[in-house]
């Protein structure tokens, strides 16, 4: 199914959730939605799902005009952040519930054909006499995953659906998700502030920033050309340095960091870069190496103090340092924002 | 610990909880005081009378009325105020309106008043000439105080609360997550009232059931103003219990006590199995 989001906004209040946000996603993508909280990606899809008025903006699904159609008669598998099964039903019950409500309800024969292939996709077909209190998070989350899709939807929605998961089930069940969605071949839109996450499982990802998204692109090209500040700030894990530009160089005084060619007007500006773009060498300035970690492979980490601020660097190639050896820093790369919101690539 | 580091013997049992002994000791000391000791007492004295003596003297068909009274009435008023303290949960948890929290604080005035002050002021206002009592015998033809309707209404204001009370917070921490997970699946509101929300709160229900009826049961202040009191008709067990004490009829009064003991704790048992039943699988 496709989805066009357009011009969408929605107050609480005097607080703006969605302000004009517009996102598009192609039929069969697994598009994520990344951002802070508060940035509003939760309401977003919460408006997909009915669950949530829009103040002004249209949403268009599969072509159609969603607004007055409700929920429950939307066809959309929502996999909540807290997955909401019913406590007081067993697995089956949970997973049938989207079938038993139907007008016309299949036959309970083909019901429990249904639930156990289901249960069998999400590989838990053992638990299905259990209660939800009684079985795991990470199988929690199969079960709501399979009773979102006994409603067969084309469009598949999941909030947050890995918070509840520790790191190692976390990485294992992302995989298996995904190829899931490749195997079903439905649209999938995954709202997560992990980053990480965002960039391993989806086609594209939207990131948001106070109620709209600012960048809708693949991961490598949010990396490769950030547009805006905010995106360069938040992907990436990017370092923040103020500088200023001066006859097409940026210059980081009061930071000992060596200028950098940027063609950018002259003025205040903001640049970005990603831990291996800043390279300490062997050198008397007033930055000290703080900290060492050796790394298996590539250069060593290096944790620079210089003056106030703490920055995170690489030895330069064929360089060793100790702690406390004073260095010189200087940039590999950077994306720079000008004051005006214009950006260059530096180095 | 390996066998050879600790010296031939029991092992000393590990605990998670601590005082578990202590704990257990005031407990059973405290229960014995002032539950069981009376109670045994309660169940001896009736003995004095042998056992033909004690079915006799239970078998009067004043008795008998008495306690059906006593006991159905309890039950209807806990179930006709089910729904009423679902409805009334709902509105203190869901709703905002102005005046909710003088209707949240009047909900447990049934709890700080004293029974007979409520029992006054519902006769006088069920009353033939009452404020509420005039018109509905005007128009319906309808009497309240001094009948058995009366009774069951007196019981039903001292139960109410306890229902409101004991759904209430169930009502609030039932996430609305899971009434919207319903909406997505395709369920119409009925549908989630009745297979989501209800079920999720029968629990709870029946909790605010058994001890509003517990309540009702041994209810004798509010209920001996509005009844009448007549014999046979609209005169309840516990009334019976102290005429008998008036009439310095000890043996017989505890019988009346005991019996009332024994069809609580049936009562009381029974809706604990049926609590058992639907909390299978969960918690």
């Amino acid at each position: 199914m496709t989805v066009e989001v357009r011009d969408v906004a929605r107050r609480f209040g005097g607080l703006a959730a969605l302000d004009g946000v517009s996102l598009s996603v192609a039929e069969g993508e697994f598009v994520a939605l990344l951002g802070p909280s508060g940035s509003g990606k939760t309401t977003l899809l919460r408006v997909l799902a009915g669950l949530e008025g829009t103040d002004a903006g249209s949403v268009r699904i599969a072509g159609r005009e969603m607004a007055g159609v409700p929920a429950r008669e939307r066809g959309i598998g929502v996999v909540f952040q807290h997955y909401a099964l019913f406590r007081h039903m067993t697995v089956f019950d949970n997973v049938a519930f989207g079938l038993r409500v139907r007008r016309q309800r299949p036959s309970a024969a083909e019901i429990a054909t249904r639930v156990r292939r289901l249960l069998e996709l999400v590989q838990v077909p053992e638990l299905e006499r259990r209660y939800p209190e009684q079985i795991s998070g990470g199988q929690r989350q199969r079960v709501a995953l399979a009773r979102a899709l006994a409603i067969e939807p084309r469009l598949l929605l999941l909030d947050e659906p890995f918070g509840a998961l520790d790191a190692l089930v976390r990485k294992e069940v992302r995989r298996w998700l995904r190829g899931l969605h490749d195997s079903l071949g439905i649209t999938s839109i995954l709202v997560t502030h992990d980053q990480e996450e965002a960039m391993e499982m989806a086609d594209r990802v939207a990131v948001m920033e106070r109620g709209r998204v600012v960048q809708l692109d693949t991961a490598a090209a949010l990396l490769r050309e950030p547009a805006t500040a905010f995106v360069a700030g938040f992907v990436g894990d990017a370092a923040r340095l103020p500088c200023a530009v001066r006859d097409g160089a940026a210059h980081f005084a009061p930071l000992p960091i060596a200028p950098v060619p940027v063609a950018l007007p002259d003025g205040p500006a903001t640049a970005f870069t990603r831990p291996g773009e800043m390279l300490a060498h062997r050198g008397d300035g007033e930055a000290r190496v703080r900290l060492v970690r050796d790394e298996v492979e590539g250069p060593a980490r290096l944790v620079v103090q210089a003056g106030p601020a703490v920055l995170d660097a690489v030895a330069a190639p064929g360089e060793a340092f100790g702690r406390g050896d004073p260095c010189l820093l200087s940039l590999r790369g950077a994306h720079v924002f000008s004051a005006g919101g214009a950006r260059a690539r530096a180095g | 610990m390996s066998a050879s580091t600790r010296p031939a013997g029991r092992a000393a049992p590990v605990r998670a909880i601590p005082g578990f002994p202590a704990t257990l000791a005031i407990t059973l000391l405290w229960l014995g005081t002032i539950v069981l000791i009376p109670l045994a007492a309660l169940a001896l004295r009736p003995l004095e009378l042998g056992p033909a003596g004690l079915l006799a003297s239970l078998a009067d068909e004043r008795v008998l009325a008495a306690l059906r009274l006593s006991f159905g009435g309890a039950l209807l008023a806990a179930l006709l105020n089910l729904p009423l303290g679902l409805l009334l949960a709902w509105a203190v948890v869901r709703l905002r309106f102005p005046g909710r929290g003088v209707l949240d604080a009047a909900l447990d005035l049934p709890f700080a008043l004293p029974t007979a002050v409520a029992g006054i002021a519902l006769t006088a206002v069920t009353a033939p000439n009452g404020w509420i009592g005039a018109p509905l015998e005007a128009i319906f033809g309808w009497k309240i105080a001094f009948t058995r309707a009366g009774v069951v209404l007196a019981l039903m204001f001292v139960g109410l609360p306890f229902i409101v009370r004991t759904v209430e917070p169930v009502l609030r921490d039932m996430a609305a997550e899971a009434e919207e997970a319903a909406a997505t699946l395709g369920a119409t509101r009925a549908q989630t009232v009745m297979r989501v929300v209800l079920p999720g709160l029968l629990p709870a229900l029946l909790t605010g059931f058994a001890l509003a009826f517990a309540r009702a049961v041994g209810e004798y202040g509010s209920v001996i103003f509005i009844a009448g009191n007549l014999p046979m008709l609209t005169e309840i067990a516990p009334l019976l219990i102290v005429i008998r004490l008036e009439q310095f009829d000890y043996a017989g009064a505890a019988a009346v006590g005991l019996a009332m003991l024994i069809l609580s704790f049936v009562v009381l048992l029974a809706i604990e199995l049926l609590q058992r039943r639907l909390r299978r699988g969960r918690r």
